[in-house]
């Protein structure tokens, strides 16, 4: 009975510290859905506006540093586009897609670098 | 276990594959900046190139007639109709060429300087890119270039040098094979193999010279080689062309904003 009892203290006090973190998600989830909207639609600016707020809200939120880093390699600010993905890889190791994008930004920015050399 | 939990667990499973797999492939266009600031100029002049390797292209004429036609076609300059020179010449006259002091020749050679002039030398199969590199000289000759720019009215010209030769390489060479197992069901299998390949290098070099100073304004330097099974038997020419057609934009690029198109996936 004891036992069942901090069992359930435990959760309450671990749901309660997870609460504004999931909060926390969940807005900066929505600023990254509005953002996916209006990208799909061409408006990158809004776009980058979205998922800046998305990662001000949420720092730790790789797939919203990975749409950003797109964004910028769509606006040609390859500098930036370089260090949101690996922001994004260093919060999200594993995460392929990111990965793969990653590979495929790499592959511009040696062409650039290569062609102004 | 029981069956509610495992629904449940069954349901948090759905959730977490749905969650992961909410993504979104999108298209984008980098734009990559000119290189070269050409804002002052209203006119390019594709002046020729000094060009050696293979004797079955003539890569200075090509080159030339290649750039102007892209040029026209994917830039705002205007592109200056002329006379296509022949570089390599010109450059041998000035001078240039490779050093031939009677120590470093065959016994068979003579001397070319003995005369005091410097013969005109065809573009051949013997010239190395060394050879070649010899010729570039002229490129700092800043008074030559300033009279040609005068003769066009202060144009940014378009110069540099193209080696084009045959090129053979052999070697293991990884490709696949279609492989069946004992059920029917195919598969791909590396297979590595020895062969021996010919084809081409191309190796040129762009100098974008500023046409009211006679000044260099920006370089760059490419290579590029493709080689095919020695059983083939393609044509030098159009070996030159699909080499030319991989370095071409990163070329125009120089002249106006390229991009580059590609597709990257968006995460939730």
């Amino acid at each position: 009975m004891l036992r069942t009892t901090l069992a359930v203290l435990t959760l309450v006090i671990a749901s309660g510290a997870a609460a504004p973190r999931a909060q926390q998600r969940g807005d900066a989830q929505a600023q990254v859905d509005f953002g996916i909207e209006v990208a799909r639609r061409g408006l990158w600016n809004e776009a980058i506006f979205r998922w800046e707020r998305a990662i001000d809200i949420d720092p730790t939120y790789a797939e919203a540093w990975n749409n950003l880093a797109i964004a910028f390699e769509q606006r040609g600010r390859l500098d930036e586009a370089r260090e949101a993905y690996e922001t994004a890889l260093d919060l999200a190791p594993n995460n392929l897609a990111i990965e793969q994008n990653y590979d495929l930004f790499l592959e511009v920015n040696d062409r650039v670098s290569q062609s102004s050399r | 276990m029981t069956v509610s939990a495992k629904a449940l667990a069954s349901l948090g499973c759905v959730g977490l594959i749905a969650g992961c797999t909410s993504f979104y492939d999108v298209a984008i266009e980098t734009p990559l900046t000119p290189k070269l600031d050409i804002s002052r100029f209203q006119r390019v002049l594709i002046a020729g190139f000094v060009s050696g390797g293979s004797e079955d292209v003539d890569a200075n004429l090509e080159t030339a007639r290649l750039l102007r036609s892209q040029l026209r076609r994917n830039s705002d300059l205007q592109v200056v109709d002329a006379d296509v020179l022949p570089l390599i010449e010109i450059a041998a006259e000035q001078g240039g060429g490779p050093e031939r002091r009677a120590d470093t020749i065959p016994d068979e050679r003579e001397p070319a300087e003995e005369s005091g002039e410097a013969e005109p030398i065809e573009a051949d199969d013997s010239m190395s890119e060394e050879d070649l590199e010899s010729y570039e000289t002229i490129f700092a000759n800043i008074g030559f270039w300033r009279d040609l720019g005068e003769e066009y009215q202060d144009p940014l010209i378009l110069t540099g040098t193209i080696y084009f030769s045959p090129h053979a390489r052999s070697g293991m060479v990884t490709s696949q094979r279609e492989v069946y197992d004992s059920l029917g069901r195919r598969r791909t299998v590396p297979i590595r193999t020895y062969r021996d390949r010919r084809g081409f290098v191309l190796s040129p070099k762009f100098i974008f010279i500023d046409g009211s100073t006679g000044t260099t304004l920006y370089t760059e330097r490419h290579r590029e080689e493709i080689l095919y099974d020695a059983s083939q038997n393609t044509p030098a020419l159009s070996s030159y062309f699909e080499l030319m057609d991989r370095l071409l934009p990163s070329v125009l690029g120089a002249f106006s904003t390229q991009s580059v198109r590609g597709t990257r996936t968006l995460l939730r």
